[in-house]
């Protein structure tokens, strides 16, 4: 066991130094593999940096979270065809009900409408939100100033707001917004806090579109109630209309570990009972579900298929840099056909030969396989640089990982070893006498 | 003396198609232990045959061969590999020396594949041998920047590394001029007198002369076997 490692070394250490003897030929015929690695390693970090980017932002939407909006039901006949007043939706009492579903944890209602906000003579389109304190929680907000709203807000009925990034630099753009007024359907409310500047949600297609949270104005539900009341009139040239609708929202997060497959099924399981739940009390069809975790699932299994093909692309390019390394291999038994036979003269056994022949093969493909390494790194640092050098406002995300290093330089020297053997083989099968004979 | 090569009726039959070439047509031979053996004859006469079959690079198609008193004569591959590196060393005419090893490395191949453990002492054994041919200042050259005499005398030392019992050399002096040719027969008869088995194929008379014995075959067979007087 000692001695055929230190054999090993010793015949690694003579294949560098034969190899070496024709730096040019080698990199030349490890050159396949070296681009092999490379694009794998490369198309691998960047596949997966634009992957994150989606990944990342359907988190953001809270991975555990289950939302559950109303929609303005397909066709009104039904019921109240001559009314003015549109009425559908989720409401006070589907809310109660959530809240006996025992795997959710938390349970914020809102209310959504868009209305213009006024501070003296400024004025800004934005949406109210009406919600419950917990919200902030659930969306994953953060304070920039001040404070989100507190239970004593709802409970006392207070006029308080808390503007989104936008809203308060449209009204505010001078001055300090905390402790000034907003009018918002001729009410005063009192700015009490700033939210930080947040990503929209990318649109993942289907019920849920891209939702920009920048203009929001957040004020507690029961104000609204109170203020506002559940009939929202919405003017626009041309056309009125007025909708009553109790609640336009309800997010419930479960208690669960996305990374955790078992606890996923909890999701999906309480997903199911809101459903059912629903569909139960409104024949009428005014309303949508929404599973983040779902397109999460759906992602990841892109991701995984995206991964497979690579994979693919890998192998197949592996194993045309592994021909490039057997035909030169063969070139290389043919060119020292007379080193092999003084070898076999002093006493070289045929095996000796094809380990020596192996390891020269396997050395090159592992040189390849780290060169290639690199090579992969540095696009992977370098390609994004340069875009970025073109084109200012393009970004190339990239996530470079370690295990695909691990295994494609483990696959550079298996193919070392495919595609040195039968080289190796045919060295060890030339008759010594003839090969002694060979110019 | 004890005989350390014996060959008995040796045969060696190359087949080229439906064509059987009779290249060794029984052979016997007996050579002792510290004697020195020219092998003449013209080209077709099998000398080079029966030299590769001493040499154990080939197999008789027939016959006998007992070198130190085993016959080899039908051992496998593996096995003549083995008797190669332990028991005989080879002095080729081109020098067959490998161009990326340097002189001591060179020296050190015939112990690398008797699968010994190359260490210290293996070294300072090559070394001490290389000195022994007058190289001894040249040990990490590589064989092109040596003179071809020179190279012959790392062959010589590479086929002394294993105390071979048998010293085989294949027209050791064909590539050298004749003062270099000189010299290395120098270095040839000197091993002898200190014991050491050689067996030579040459053409040269001159050369054939400083040998004890000189054998010479045509047609695969002996054709006359004789002692030098000297």
């Amino acid at each position: 066991m000692f001695g055929s490692l230190t054999k090993f070394r010793r015949n690694t250490i003579l294949a560098i130094r034969s190899l070496w003897l024709h730096k040019l030929r080698t990199f030349l015929s490890i050159l396949g593999i070296i681009i092999g690695v490379a694009s794998v390693i490369s198309l691998l970090a960047f596949g997966k940096g634009s992957m994150k980017e989606a990944l990342d932002s359907i988190k953001r939407q809270g991975a555990t979270n289950i939302v559950a909006r109303s929609q303005k039901p397909p066709d009104d006949s039904a019921t109240s065809s001559r009314s003015f007043v549109a009425i559908y939706g989720l409401t006070y009492r589907d809310y109660e009900k959530f809240q006996t579903i025992p795997s959710i944890g938390l349970h914020v209602p809102m209310r959504v409408f868009p209305r213009e906000v006024r501070r003296h003579e400024r004025m800004h389109n934005g949406r109210v939100v009406a919600t419950i304190p917990q919200y902030m929680e659930v969306n994953k907000l953060e304070v920039a100033v001040g404070r989100f709203l507190v239970e004593k807000d709802s409970e006392l009925f207070r006029n308080v707001a808390v503007l989104a990034a936008l809203t308060a630099d449209k009204l505010f753009p001078f001055d300090d917004p905390i402790g000034q007024a907003i009018v918002l359907n001729n009410q005063e409310f009192l700015v009490v806090g700033i939210i930080k500047d947040r990503m929209p949600t990318g649109g993942t297609g289907g019920s849920q579109a891209a939702e920009d949270f920048n203009s929001d104005i957040y004020i507690p539900l029961t104000t609204s109630r109170r203020r506002f009341g559940d009939v929202i009139v919405q003017r626009s040239t041309g056309s009125r209309g007025a909708e009553r609708v109790e609640l336009s929202q309800i997010t419930l997060t479960v208690d669960a570990n996305v990374d955790n497959p078992e606890e996923r099924k909890k999701v999906k399981a309480a997903g199911d009972l809101i459903k059912e739940m629903l569909e139960r009390s409104h024949p009428k069809n005014d309303w949508a579900i929404t599973i983040p975790l779902d397109k999460l699932i759906e992602a990841e299994e892109t991701e995984r298929s995206f991964e497979q093909l690579l994979a693919l692309i890998a192998s197949i390019s592996l194993f045309v840099g592994g021909i490039g390394i057997m035909n030169i291999m063969l070139a290389t038994v043919t060119e020292r056909t007379r080193e092999i036979g003084i070898r076999r003269a002093l006493g070289a056994k045929r095996r000796d030969i094809v380990f020596q022949f192996l390891i020269e093969a396997i050395v090159q493909t592992s040189v390849g396989g780290l060169l290639g390494i690199a090579a992969g790194i540095s696009v992977v640092y370098g390609l994004p640089a340069v875009a970025k050098w073109w084109s200012p406002e393009k970004t190339i995300p990239a996530v470079l990982q370690i295990e695909p290093m691990v295994y494609s330089f483990f696959v550079a020297a298996g193919i070392g070893v495919l595609f040195g053997l039968y080289p190796a083989w045919r060295a060890a099968q030339l008759d010594p006498i003839e090969a002694l004979r060979h110019e | 003396m004890p005989a350390i090569v014996q060959v008995q009726r040796l045969i060696k039959n190359y087949y080229l198609g439906a064509v059987t070439v009779n290249v060794l047509k029984g052979i016997n031979l007996e050579i002792e232990e510290g004697d020195f053996v020219a092998l003449m004859g013209p080209s077709g006469s099998g000398k080079s045959t029966l030299m590769n079959i001493l040499g154990c690079l080939d197999r008789p198609t027939n016959g006998e061969y007992i070198l130190s008193g085993r016959n080899v004569a039908l051992l496998n591959d593996d096995r003549l590999s083995d008797v190669r590196c332990r028991y005989l060393g080879f002095i080729f005419q081109s020098y067959n020396l490998l161009p990326q090893y340097t002189v001591v490395e060179n020296i050190e191949l015939p112990l690398m594949y008797q699968g010994k453990q190359l260490n210290e002492r293996t070294r300072a054994r090559c070394i001490a041998l290389a000195k022994l041919v007058g190289l001894g200042d040249r040990l990490d050259h590589r064989p092109l920047e040596l003179s071809g005499g020179q190279q012959q005398r790392v062959a010589i030392a590479r086929a002394l590394v294993n105390d071979p019992h048998v010293i085989l050399g294949d027209e050791p002096t064909g590539n050298l001029d004749s003062t270099t040719s000189v010299e290395i027969m120098e270095m040839l008869i000197s091993l002898n007198n200190a014991g050491k088995t050689i067996i030579m194929v040459t053409h040269e008379n001159d050369i054939a002369a400083n040998a004890r014995r000189v054998i010479r075959l045509r047609d695969g067979q002996i054709e006359s076997d004789v002692r030098n007087r000297n």
